[in-house]
């Protein structure tokens, strides 16, 4: 994972509650063996009016004008912006993988779903949870300011808009440090391997049916 | 003095926790990793790129479902890209010496409904595999979730994963369920009670006579469905309908093993006076069958109601999200839901696809056809050996005669990775968990019901009470 630095990016404001992962990349997508490249299909049944199919060249289909990341200057938007329950449905980190290889870094919500939060900081995008009243409030902003921008650090966990103003935000403290050393975190686990082996030690005296070679 | 008294998540909780942080994040054992195509392969290639062998072997077990045809399977996989995704499971299985029920084994299936019925799941166990739906296997009071492609390869590296404990939230369901109504009704009201997101950062026990009264596949529904909720487990404590399922199935415990191993699974309930963050109670007699109409799976509502209006929906977010998704399902508020008219049913998924609901299905289909308005009725049993059950029942002919086709096991149009799919426009009456817009094919419109509703809904051409049918 790469380390997470300190960036000032466009919002896109997606004004939607309940975004699933079926909407972020849809399952025909999820047959690719790699971990990239999913970018052009990102929110494929929103972004397109015709049905996506996998290994299309995706610059000659028609786009639907109406979705905000098919507007200028979304398209180049760092930052989304939505309502709760972001990235519920599926596990799948295709998800997290859609959105980065995009171009998006944060995503603004007042709530997300269990798995795709811990997909994504697993993957350097940063998952903010900001009270209900705050993202109405940057929604006005960014309607009132289009191109409307925000500085992301991660280091001192705030938001600055440009006008000054700031917002804390907190993340688990060690998916923070993940993140900002761009850590491993198979490595680090591995780091505990004598405590793995004598638990695995004792639960075969305790529960010897769960080892059964 | 007495022990605190613990919750059932609390006990699988601390027995699995290998070590725990200062700040509450706590390494935990995996006792059973179940692997299937569409999730594994770059975490395959992750160990690989890093030179890592697997931690533990005889943990995994792996099957594909996702992007296995139903129909004529003798021709293999026609769509190259589902075809290379099976073939890579199928060499990293081979290559790390990973037990793989493949296309052509008997016991291949939805890896939820597999691993059930194979004892792979046990009691007491932590359970993952890369698809949310993990939830299911807590019903056999085993701690199952769902995880990443990330949390994959940490699996299979070191045995554990890193996560922070959930909070405790019990589901209470007490009294007697009317005829006809199933797990499925359940736990799409308490869906419809607490919402898509009521259920995040806890574990969900369902728990009371009703829910005690469910057979294992009814509790397996409705822990297939928790993720529904939100939540990434659901839990039901261990009793004997628990105990006499996982008895004799071949990965269980035998001999001795299985007298100490039932031993330790008679502890697996929540202590009288276990402290729980949230409580919820529902009354059993006052659930109907329920029919959703949006576009997930909290638009829920009894077979004998209507069409919600957005003007009635309880804040403002939900009125927009209301009135979006009866635009995407071309539906009126107020219409009655036995007006809907779907054009295909789907009986299937990892919801409901057990020798149990098919049987449900069977008994409604019984002597009838399917309605001429009905383009597509499939049942797409769980799993090898469900079809073989089946079959030897005599299910296959009675939905074959009625006009049903009868495929093989595999996710199918529960989200149409394979050829099974909703055409733009079209509408389904579906057993399978998800309603989201386009899940069941690009422009398709999913009604979640159980299996009797889906069944009912193929002969009347329209949704019918599986109530009235029964009295
Ligand atoms: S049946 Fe549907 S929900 Fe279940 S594992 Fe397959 S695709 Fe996922």
């Amino acid at each position: 994972m790469k380390a997470f630095t300190p960036f000032t990016g466009i919002v896109a404001p997606l004004d939607r509650a309940n975004v699933d992962t079926d909407q972020i990349i849809p399952k025909q997508f999820l047959k690719s063996i790699q971990r990239t490249g999913f970018g052009p299909n990102l929110f494929d049944g929103w972004r397109y009016l015709d049905a996506g199919e996998p290994g299309q060249d995706c610059s000659g289909r028609a786009e639907n004008p109406d979705f905000i990341l098919n507007q200028e200057p979304y398209r180049q938007a760092q930052i989304l912006l939505a309502r709760d329950n972001f990235g519920c449905g599926s596990s799948r980190e295709h998800a997290p993988w859609a959105l980065l290889d995009f171009g998006i870094r944060v995503v603004i919500a007042p709530g997300f779903a269990d798995i795709f939060q811990s997909n994504s900081l697993k993957n350097g995008l940063l998952p903010v949870v900001l009270e209900a009243a705050i993202v109405d409030e940057l929604f006005r902003r960014v309607a009132a300011t289009p191109g409307y921008s925000l500085a992301v650090d991660l280091e001192s966990g705030r938001l600055r808009d440009p006008g000054g103003e700031t917002w804390s935000f907190v993340i688990d403290p060690f998916a923070r440090e993940c993140l900002l050393q761009g850590l491993d975190e198979i490595g680090l686990t591995l780091q505990h391997a004598d405590a793995i082996r004598a638990y695995e030690e004792r639960r075969r005296r305790e529960a010897p049916w769960l080892f059964p070679r | 003095m007495r022990p605190m008294p613990k919750t059932l998540y609390d006990k699988l909780w601390d027995a699995h926790v290998v070590r725990e942080d200062a700040n509450g994040a706590a390494l935990i054992y995996i006792d059973r990793h179940l692997v299937h195509e569409v999730t594994s392969p770059q975490a395959f290639e992750g160990l690989r790129l890093a030179g890592r062998p697997p931690w533990r072997l005889d943990t995994n077990l792996a099957v594909p479902d996702h992007n296995i045809p139903t129909t004529n399977l003798e021709a293999g996989i026609q769509d190259p890209v589902s075809r290379l995704q099976v073939e890579t499971l199928n060499s990293n299985c081979a290559e790390y010496g990973i037990t793989e029920f493949g296309m052509d084994d008997i016991r291949q299936g939805i890896v939820h409904v597999m691993g059930p019925e194979q004892g792979a799941t046990l009691p007491g166990m932590t359970v993952v595999c890369g698809d949310s739906h993990t939830s299911t296997h807590g019903a056999f009071g085993a701690l199952a979730f769902g995880i990443g492609t990330s949390e994959v390869e940490h699996v299979l590296a070191t045995q554990c994963l890193l996560l922070k404990k959930a909070r405790n939230m019990r589901i209470q369901v007490e009294g007697e369920l009317a005829p006809g109504v199933t797990a499925k009704d359940i736990i799409l009201a308490i869906i419809g009670r607490i919402g898509i997101g009521g259920g995040t950062g806890q574990v969900l026990e369902y728990a009371g006579n009703a829910i005690r009264s469910l057979s294992m596949e009814g509790r397996m529904t409705l822990c297939n469905m928790s993720i529904e909720a939100g939540a990434r487990a659901g839990l039901v404590a261990v009793d004997d309908t628990t105990l006499d399922y996982v008895r004799g199935r071949p990965f269980a415990p035998a001999g001795d093993h299985q007298r100490l191993a039932e031993q330790a699974w008679a502890n697996l309930h929540s202590d009288a006076g276990a402290c729980f963050d949230r409580e919820v109670e529902l009354d059993a007699a006052g659930i109907a069958p329920q029919v959703t109409w949006g576009t997930n799976p909290e638009m829920v509502a009894p077979v004998d109601g209507c069409i919600p209006y957005p003007a009635d929906a309880p804040d403002e977010n939900r009125r927009e999200n209301w009135q979006r998704a009866l635009a995407y399902m071309d539906l009126k508020a107020g219409t009655p839901i036995t007006d809907i008219r779907p054009d295909k049913v789907f009986i299937g998924s990892c919801t409901n696809s057990r020798i149990e609901d098919l049987r449900a299905a069977a008994v409604v289909v019984r002597g009838h056809k399917v309605a001429a308005s009905i383009r597509l009725a499939l049942v797409v049993p769980g799993s090898g050996l469900v079809k073989q059950q089946a079959e030897a029942e005599g299910l296959d002919r009675i939905f074959q005669e009625a006009g049903f086709e009868w495929r093989s096991p595999g996710c199918s149009m529960c989200l149409a990775m394979n050829a099974d799919r909703l055409e733009p426009g079209e509408r389904c009456a579906s057993t399978s968990n998800r309603n989201f817009e386009g899940r069941q094919g690009h422009g398709g419109r999913t009604h979640l019901v159980s299996p009797a509703m889906a069944a009912a809904a193929a002969v009347a051409g329209h949704f019918v009470d599986v109530r009235e049918d029964n009295s």
